[in-house]
């Protein structure tokens, strides 16, 4: 059994849990939830997680080249958004529904 | 104290989280992300990312969740219906979340040495000025491919949302 002992900071596995736990739900919200736009923030979620994984390392190996490719994947979200949103209007200008059971053709 | 601060901001965003999976209303998971990214944003400031943490915060809480928002408030779709859905689905799902993420964890404690811990100020590589000398000299190509990468978001994004012209 690991003694306990005060240890100074925080553990560096608790940010890469937290994270695993942040992307899981994410997982969880994108198979579970029906409405388009809810699975989409989801998939933020996600990209959240990730992004606290680039830090954490980033911190372990003391180099800032993993807060760059958290910028990156910041900026691949807004661009993410801003199309997948504009893909999301236009769905429900064709269908007038947001429930993704209905919007299925491409499997049909 | 960097433990309390952690435990603290990690609950935020866990319940966050968990809320933005289980409310049914649209509006209400997005206030809940907004939450996840605001306390994101303090947890990247311990591990010394001043400028992500501020970025996060412009970025993902201000504009694309704005964006989220607007988009919500034009569909003005209520709450979502209850899925009609298997039962054993449900039942085997959440268990098999729960056992990915005790594998995960399993594996990161026992890759990562369990001397290492994280102290508030013992980076302090993440500023502005360090991020924006590296980002414009050794990452000078992936940022200006990004920009391109933006661009045509934002055609693609004004071609897909405008009116169809007869």
């Amino acid at each position: 059994m690991p003694q306990f002992q005060i240890i100074a900071g925080v553990p560096l596995t608790w940010y890469l849990t937290l994270s695993a736990v942040l992307f899981a739900l994410g997982v969880a919200g994108f198979l579970f939830r029906r409405n388009i736009i809810t699975v989409f923030m989801s998939i933020e979620l996600m990209l959240n997680a990730v992004n606290l994984t680039f830090i954490a390392f980033s911190y372990k190996l003391k180099q800032n080249d993993g807060h760059i490719f958290s910028f990156f994947v910041m900026v691949v979200a807004a661009a993410e958004a801003a199309v997948g949103l504009a893909i999301i209007l236009t769905v429900f200008k064709n269908r007038q529904t947001l429930e993704i059971d209905e919007v299925s053709s491409l499997r049909d | 104290m960097d433990i309390v601060l952690f435990l603290i901001f990690a609950a935020i965003a866990v319940v966050c989280a968990l809320n933005l999976v289980i409310q049914r209303h649209p509006i209400s998971s997005a206030l809940s992300l907004i939450g996840v990214m605001a306390a994101l944003a303090a947890i990247y400031l311990q591990l010394g990312g001043e400028f992500i943490a501020a970025a996060q915060l412009v970025v993902y809480a201000g504009a694309i969740m704005v964006l989220f928002v607007f988009v919500i408030m034009l569909l003005n779709e209520g709450k979502e219906r209850k899925a009609k859905r298997l039962l054993w689905v449900t039942i085997a799902g959440l268990p098999l979340l729960f056992v990915f993420v005790v594998m995960i964890h399993f594996m990161i404690v026992h890759i990562l040495p369990p001397s290492e811990s994280v102290q508030f100020g013992a980076f302090t590589d993440g500023t502005a000025g360090a991020i924006g000398t590296k980002l414009f000299t050794a990452y000078l190509l992936p940022f200006e491919v990004t920009s391109v990468l933006i661009l045509i978001a934002i055609v693609g994004a004004i071609v897909l949302a405008r009116k169809e012209v007869d």
